[in-house]
Order: C-alpha cells, then structure tokens, then sequence
C-alpha cells in the first residue's frame, strides 16, 4: 500500500497519471518549470516498453507525438511558455486531423523568455485561443498534486473520447510543490481506449460521426488506408475546395465540444449559497484564496468561492448557478489579466465584476489577498 | 459496352479523387510512379506502408495514393513519420516533400532524422523553386535563375542537400531526377528494403514556374535541360558531388552502409532499462 503513496511534485503527479492512463510515447523538448516531467518520462517509459524521444525542438516534440497516436499510441509532451508558443501550429493540426495527444503546458512568467522558472498564469487564453482560425479545446488545470495525478488520466481519457487535443495546464508552483500523491492503480480508475472502426475497407469513412459528432478514425497500419489531412477534409478525409465542404467542417470541430461541453466541464464551489462576494481563481492560486475566504467566513463575512477546473470550455452555467445570491465577484489571478475574459462573458450584467491581478511571481499570502480583496470589496 | 480494364497500377491509387491538381509535364507524377512501381516489383503489403508529406506540390503524393497516409504541417512531415515509425516499428515509413518543405522550414528535422539514422525513407523532390505558392525563391534555386521574390538572383548559392544529408549521419543518400525514372525506381527499391535513414533527391521540372520564368518553353526543354546537366558518377564521396546548373548537378548513389538504427538504440535503452528493474 505504501509504495503507492508517494511524497512528490506536481510534475511527477503528471507522469503517474499518464503512465496509469497508458501513455506509453513522449517526445519533448527540454524547457523549465517542465522538465521533470521529460526527466522521468525517459526513466520510466523504456521500463514500461514505451518510447522517449528528446525532439530537436518543440515543433518536432508535438508532432512526433501526433504521428505515434496516428499509428494508434496514447501519446504526450510538456512544455512551458516559449515552447508552448512554438507548438500551436501542431495543436491547430491535432485539432483538424482529429487526433487524440496531451500536451502539458507548464506555465511560467513572460511575455517571452521572461524568467525561466518561475510560476504565472499568462497562458489561459493562449491555451484556447493559440493556433489559428476556429475550433474548441478541452483545457484543465489541477490545483494540487493529487489533483495533477487525476487530471492527466482524465486528459487521456478526454482524448481519446473526442478525438481531440487537451490542454493540460499547470504553473511553477504546482510543477514544484510537494505533497501526498496517491497512486490509484489502472484498475481503480477508467481507461478509455481508442474505438476502432468495426467496417469493411471499402465502405469505412474515417471522418463519419456518432451522435456526439465524434468520429472513429482507425490507426495507420489497421489495413483502411486512411488519410489524415491538414486541409480541410470530407468524411472520407479528403481534400475539397467547396463552400458547403468548409462550412460543415469548422462547425462539426466546434460543435463537437460545444455539445457535449456539459459532460466534459468540471468545477468547485465553496460557501456560494449565501454568498454575496464570490472569488474566483484556478489553479494552486485557489489554494491562497480559498484559505483567505474560509478565514473570512470564520469572521462572519458571507464569502464563497469558486474554481473552474476545466477552463475550457469554462464552466460557464455552474458559475452562474454559484453567483445567483452575489452581487460581487473577484477574479484572482496571477496575470495582468487572463481569467477575467472568459468570466467578464459568462456573467450577467448587473453584478461587478472586481479583479485581483496579482504581479510577482512569488504566490502571495491569503493575508495579502485579503488586504487586496477587501479593498476591491469596498470600492 | 466496350469492357473496362484498368491499369495494373490502379490499385495503389485513390481513383476516386483524381484529377489531380499538378500542371501538365510536372515531374511529380514520375515521381509517385517510381514510388507504386517500386512497392509492386517487390511485392510490399500496401497496408504496411504509411506515407507522409509536409504542404507543397509533392506533398500533394499522399492524397492521390492508396495507402496510410497524413498530410500534414509545412516543414513537420519527418517529426510526424517519425512518430508513426516508432509507434508502429513494422511499417515502412516513407516521407515525400519539395525542397522548400524539407530543406527550407523542414531542414533541422532533416539533419536529426540523418543523425539518429531514423528507420524512414525521405524523398524529396527538388524542383529549384515554390510552385504551390507561385514562384518564390528556394534554398536549392540556382545562383543564376529568376524567380519572383529574387527578381534580380537569389541573394545566395543553394544548398547540395547531398552533402548536407551525408555529413548529418545518413546511411543511404542518393540523387537522381525525372530523366532517369527507371534509376530512381531501382534506388527507392532499395530504400524499401534497407534499415536507417536513407534519403533520395530527384531532380524534377517544374515547367509552368521555374521554366516559364527561366526561358524553357516547354516542358519538354526544361526536362531536357535536368537530363543533359546531371552527370551520373559512380564510386564518389558524397562530398565530391556537384551541384551547379551550368556544369553539372552530379547524380548517383553516393552513400549505402549499414550502421545501428534509431530503432535498434532504442531497443537497447529499452533493455537496459528493463535490466535495472521496476524501481522508480
């Protein structure tokens, strides 16, 4: 039993999960707060039978990673800012081929290089709104080590269950803190494997969907002489130059997690029944604010607190359901302002929208976002 | 009714799609040929093959072939064979591309592909100019040539992408162009059947671009232009080649040697680390 509990750090947390959810390919390129997680991908991968590969650069990491899970692998990297930039062209491609990859993104200061290992919160929107053009991504952002763990299975699981790229997010802080990390055995958690077509060659059409508009792509070698296409593509997957074509095509990627977005969101809330200020943050930042609202509740103020857990797509009827008794809310973030989008756009009119951007990137005390918060209350 | 017999080549082809989109007298067909020639004298399984390309006319291939295929981000199509091939360690793994696709955006891939001896066949189809984007400039135009971003000369000498390949570690590199399709047929068969890296040049015409813009009338006249200046030499350092469109683009089979895979690296990490256990 003890051997399944580890002492560890959030990077680490994101290797279990994904060895437990069967990742058995990582490509990556080596970038702090994320390199741990390469580190003990290429201990532990060849153990496991698996493939480790140090790209030359990230635009070969992700798209390593994309050719192993065309030929039918669960497969991942992790990054951190500038690499995450350099990557965004091979989310845009996962997205339009359909296929199922996880990339960590290890969030630190910026713009650019910034200060290489140190925590921010600048990355929310990039995350999806980074590679060209149109189309919905799956984000999720753990706020502990345990948490990173459970998320990372769930990222594969999310994956493989909508044939799309998910966005794993997570920051120095949580890349470096240690806790308890419980190691649930595969058997303990769902797996979701890739569904294989169950079709003739000849009548197979890669591209056709089910009821939530989720393709069954087989994998190379598989004997359907496929072909996965970065142009824009018909149920066959391939290549057409007609209105009608295009049209149904960014609507069915968009729609695909749109419709089904009520099963893939996930949040927390605290105290938001009687709540008349609710502050909302995500991420280890979360930790420091919901301790500040506990200690506020203990004074008798009617505080609460809300996380969205997946960010994309933002929990956005949950946030409304928790803020139905506030007259208040307060985004807290470590960035000059990210988190505050996608809340400004989900939130009725008439409540104020309050903003706490915090700007070191030394975490703040719940003392010092208090002070912060009352202030922001008050005005 | 007349019966209809279809070509014995038909079907590694997605007949289905065709026309295809490449200009009259454009040498990639010759190309893809010599590719479904090769696969059929040596009797491949079609469906043990995947086929990859970056953007460009040659990576236009896969969409008109019957086999696993990705198209995939300009410049990425290595990284993405790549990954196939290691996920996949049973299949022939090839990779089409123009030089602006795998010399140019896609060069540090090449480099590293050549280095780890990665088991994948490159073959890039070198027609001295961006045809799919209209006539730009590449790093293999020559000094001497027009083309619309170098209106007057490129700004620098191109590329021997055979020496460049061989100095990065590759353990098959050959050149050969559309004038020689049964040569270039013979050396993608033994690409097929080698291990490691081998990578394949073809010189090709680009007529309606590159030869427009540079005096061939016809595509008759810049093929007869690729075949009169490449010089087929036998038992020469790769590093001995030419690379001049005025004297001589040197064709041939410059390096064929067997050393370790990425593949069989691979392995060894795999039993080296099995070998120390399960401890964390």
């Amino acid at each position: 039993m003890t051997e399944n509990i580890l002492f560890t750090h959030g990077n680490q947390a994101v290797v279990e999960g994904a060895l437990v959810a069967g990742c058995r390919f990582y490509a990556g390129y080596p970038i702090t707060p994320s390199s741990e997680i390469a580190e003990e991908m290429s201990k532990r991968l060849p153990k496991l039978g698996g493939i480790y590969v140090q790209g030359e650069d990230e635009l070969a990491s992700i798209n390593m990673i994309i050719g192993a899970s065309m030929a039918g692998m669960k497969a991942m990297t992790a990054t951190s800012g500038p690499g995450y930039s350099l990557m965004q062209e091979g989310i845009g491609l996962a997205v339009a081929t359909e296929t199922p990859i996880v990339i960590v993104n290890v969030m630190r200061v910026g713009p650019s290089t910034g200060i290489a290992s140190k925590p921010w919160q600048g990355d929310i929107m990039q995350a999806r709104f980074g590679s060209h053009s149109d189309y919905e991504i799956i984000s999720l952002y753990p706020w502990s080590v345990q948490e990173a763990f459970d998320l990372t299975i769930e990222a594969f699981n999310l994956a493989e269950k909508y044939m799309t790229p998910i966005i794993l997010l997570s920051d120095g802080i949580l890349a470096r803190m240690r806790e308890k990390l419980y190691i649930r055995s595969p058997n303990e958690v769902e797996i979701i494997e890739r569904r294989k077509p169950n079709v003739a060659p000849e009548v197979y059409k890669p591209y056709a969907r089910d009821e939530n508009l989720v393709p069954t792509i087989a994998s190379f070698g598989d004997g359907y002489a496929i072909i996965r296409d970065s142009l824009t593509h018909d149920e066959r997957g391939y290549y057409l130059e007609k209105p009608e074509t295009q049209a149904h095509y960014v609507w069915v990627l968009n729609e695909k997690i749109k419709r089904n977005a009520e099963k893939i969101q996930k949040w927390d809330e605290k105290f938001t029944d009687d709540a008349e200020v609710v502050f909302i943050a995500a991420g280890p930042m979360a930790r420091i604010v919901l301790a500040m609202v506990k200690e506020a509740r203990s004074e008798g103020l009617k505080w609460g607190f809300f996380r969205p857990i997946t960010i994309w797509p933002f929990p956005e009827k949950q946030l409304n359901n928790a803020v139905r008794n506030a007259n208040n809310v307060i985004v807290v973030e470590m960035s000059y302002g990210k988190l505050i989008y996608p809340v400004r756009w989900t939130l009725r009119n008439n409540i104020r929208i309050g903003h706490i951007p915090w700007l070191s990137y030394v975490a703040p005390s719940p003392d010092e976002i208090r002070k912060l918060a009352e202030k922001e209350v008050m005005d | 009714m007349q019966e209809i017999v279809l070509h014995p080549l038909e079907k590694y082809l997605r007949s289905d799609r065709l026309p295809h989109t490449w200009c009259p007298g454009c040498g990639i067909g010759t190309v893809a040929q010599a590719f479904i020639r090769a696969v059929d004298e040596l009797k491949l399984d079609p469906s043990q093959i995947a086929i990859v390309s970056g953007i460009g006319c040659t990576g236009r291939i896969p969409l008109y072939l019957k086999f696993d295929g990705a198209h995939v981000l300009h410049g990425r199509a290595i990284p993405v064979a790549l990954g196939v091939k290691l996920a996949k360690p049973n299949l022939k793994v090839v990779v089409f591309g123009g030089d602006g696709d795998i010399l140019s955006i896609g060069g540090n891939h090449l480099i590293h592909a050549a280095r780890r001896n990665a088991d994948l066949v490159v073959i890039m189809v070198n027609n001295f100019i961006y045809g799919l984007t209209g006539g730009q400039v590449a790093p293999t135009t020559p000094k001497e040539a027009y083309t619309y971003t170098s209106p007057y000369n490129p700004d620098s000498k191109p590329f021997n992408a055979v020496q460049l390949v061989a100095a990065s570690g590759a353990t098959y590199v050959a050149r050969w162009s559309t004038a020689y399709p049964v040569l270039l047929k013979e050396s993608i068969k033994k690409a097929l059947t080698r291990r490691g890296f081998s990578f394949i040049e073809v010189i090709s015409q680009c007529p309606e671009i590159f030869g427009r813009l540079n005096g061939f009338k016809t595509p008759y006249d810049l093929l007869k232009k690729i075949k009169d200046v490449g010089i087929i030499r036998k038992n020469i350092s790769p590093f001995d080649t030419k690379y001049d469109w005025n004297n001589e683009i040197t064709l041939g089979e410059f390096v064929n040697k067997d050393e370790p895979t990425y593949l069989d690296y691979l392995n060894q990490i795999i039993e080296k680390a099995r070998g120390q256990g399960d401890k964390k």
